[in-house]
């Protein structure tokens, strides 16, 4: 029995395996899609994930009936907290909702197939490089992606910036206008405070080929999460030019920041509720 | 049909376990003249056979003795065969000589067997691989440059000479009975090589759906180029285990590290240059042959690692 078996049976529950049986997820007979999702590690790594998103960071999601039951959609949210928690939390609410879970894939850093472990496990549990390529291919094959346009400069960003959108890459909203795809806006609360930045440590980061190396603390501080999940939002038409284009990306930018305000006010306290 | 009217096939490669599922599943519709650039093969009576290098000038002795209509060339060299100065000189210039013999002669069709290894395993490959993806193996070693230049050549005839109705397939992994690629080789041994933290998706298709789809290929003769794959994916680590493997662990980082120790124990199925291919995906699309050709492939990779599975323990195969 393989590893993954193992766990499997140790960390899986029959309501979590009921619950991802219901992810209609076309995979190969050995449980892998072609971009190396594979049903068993999705498992397991929601039901570790899960435990996390309950207890740890007490994740609260508001309007998950806005990610559509079927076909596909593109979910934009505001980045940060060093480490791609964010990503995370969002897939885990999508998977984990009482009707229609799905199985969100998030376009991730190109260094991290390179890293060995991460790249495949990150493969196996739904991210993919961030390659325009694979969005279009993804959204052909009726998928949800997760997509943070502010890239690292949104994650790598010191605390001292939190909650300030970094400048938005413009590709996601090319993207969904030839594909015909809703975006669906996300305001992430929390990430920001699970692992604050001092400053990044940039000869280091260049040394050892990744985007930065923060001063921070190694781990997650258990902050309050809260996800806001926004109406769909379609573009249409053919586009003029790259002005035209920077504006509706900013038409989504103001919808994340207004749902970000939205979830500060309802957080109680930082570490708290 | 009358067998004087029968079209003529030329068929390179004839020694190629490939190449003999292929005559067997064309000898009744066409009438075949084969070829081998090692050795004489022996088939049936009716089939004339020679033993003669695509580069020498022997090889058009074959096109003056029979009006040939149609070629279908599975006579390329393996990217673990000889040197790459052979391969070169096979693969590249030998097509070359081919192709403009084609021209000379008036065959009025041509198929061309290259390989997905075309496009380089690269961690930033997206997925799948469609038709128009660069090929960008060159870049990744110069073991593969006869790889790469045999298309751009087959690429230059296919427009300069419409009239050959070039085909080209790229087809995944090819194993099963009597394949002898690295990938195959690696299925059938007990113990096999893995980079350590490295997973990466494969396609493989049975050597007999390959002989099917080259079949249909050339029996419909829709010129162009095709990816050829099932639409199923395995990770690497996962079809050893499938195939009974045991997987022996080789240190991954730095790249150098892998290679080296790939060069000192020589290591033939799992060469230095195609370390890339055991780290990174290069998955195809293989949607348009399947829809062009109506080709589905009828063994699934269940079947084909129980193959390596009852190969190891010496049971009798299917």
């Amino acid at each position: 029995m393989g590893v993954r078996s193992i766990l499997k049976k140790m960390l899986v529950s029959p309501e979590l395996e009921k619950q991802v049986a219901n992810i209609k997820k076309p995979v190969g007979v050995y449980g892998y899609d072609p971009w190396g999702y594979h049903t068993d590690t999705f498992m397991v790594a929601l039901s570790i994930f899960k435990k996390m998103f309950d207890n740890y960071f007490r994740v609260e999601s508001h309007g998950l009936e806005n990610v559509p039951d079927e076909g596909r959609a593109m979910v934009i949210a505001n980045h940060s907290g060093q480490l791609p928690m964010d990503g995370i939390m969002i897939g885990i609410a999508i998977a984990t909702r009482d009707h229609a879970p799905r199985a969100a894939r998030a376009m991730v850093e190109r260094f991290f197939p390179t890293v060995p472990f991460i790249g495949n496990f990150l493969n196996q549990v739904g991210a993919v490089i961030g390659d325009p390529v694979n969005c279009v291919k993804m959204l052909q094959n009726d998928e949800v992606i997760v997509v943070f346009p502010e890239g690292v400069r949104g994650s790598g960003k010191p605390y001292r910036k939190k909650y300030q959108l970094q400048r938005f890459g413009n590709g996601f909203m090319h993207i969904a206008i030839a594909n015909k795809t809703p975006i669906i806006p996300v305001g992430v609360v929390g990430c920001e405070e699970t692992i604050p930045s001092l400053g990044d440590i940039k000869p280091l980061a260049k040394l050892i080929g990744i985007p930065y190396v923060p001063i921070a603390f190694p781990l997650p501080l258990p902050a309050k999460v809260i996800l806001n999940f926004g109406e769909p939002m379609v573009f249409e038409g053919d586009i003029d030019n790259e002005k035209s284009v920077t504006e509706k990306v900013e038409t989504v930018k103001n919808e994340i920041r207004r749902l970000i305000k939205k979830g500060r006010s309802e957080r109680k306290g930082v570490f708290y509720g | 049909m009358a067998e004087e009217k029968k079209p003529k096939v030329l068929i390179t490669g004839a020694r190629g376990a490939l190449a003999q599922q292929v005559i067997t599943r064309m000898k009744s519709h066409f009438r075949l003249v084969i070829v081998d650039f090692r050795r004489r093969v022996v088939m049936d009576e009716d089939i004339p056979s020679y033993f003669v290098h695509i580069t020498k000038r022997g090889f058009e002795d074959i096109f003056r003795e029979h009006k040939i209509d149609g070629i279908i060339h599975l006579g390329r060299m393996e990217s673990d065969e000889s040197n790459r100065f052979s391969r070169y000189n096979a693969n590249v210039l030998g097509t070359q000589n081919m192709l403009d013999l084609c021209i000379k002669y008036n065959v009025s069709q041509v198929l061309i067997l290259s390989t997905f290894f075309v496009y380089g395993a690269n961690a930033y490959n997206p997925v799948p691989l469609d038709e128009g993806a660069p090929l960008k193996a060159s870049a990744l070693t110069k073991n593969l440059v006869d790889t790469v230049e045999l298309e751009n050549l087959a690429h230059i005839y296919m427009w300069k000479h419409r009239d050959l109705n070039l085909t080209i397939l790229r087809p995944c992994n090819i194993v099963g009975p009597g394949v002898r690629n690295s990938m195959s080789l690696l299925l059938s041994r007990k113990t096999s090589p893995v980079l350590i933290g490295f997973n990466p998706m494969m396609q493989f298709i049975h050597i007999g759906d390959i002989a099917k789809a080259i079949v249909k290929a050339y029996k419909k003769n829709t010129p162009g180029i095709y990816n050829v794959a099932p639409n199923d994916w395995v990770g690497y680590q996962d079809a050893l285990v499938a195939s009974g493997c045991r997987r022996i662990p080789i240190p991954s980082i730095p790249p150098v590290v892998p290679m080296t120790i790939s060069r000192f124990l020589n290591l033939k199925s799992f060469p230095s240059y195609l370390i890339n291919y055991f780290k990174y995906p290069a998955i195809i699309d293989g949607s348009l042959f399947a829809k062009t050709f109506n080709f589905k492939p009828s063994r699934g990779l269940d079947y084909i690692f129980q193959h390596y599975r009852r190969k190891k323990s010496k049971k009798p195969i299917d």
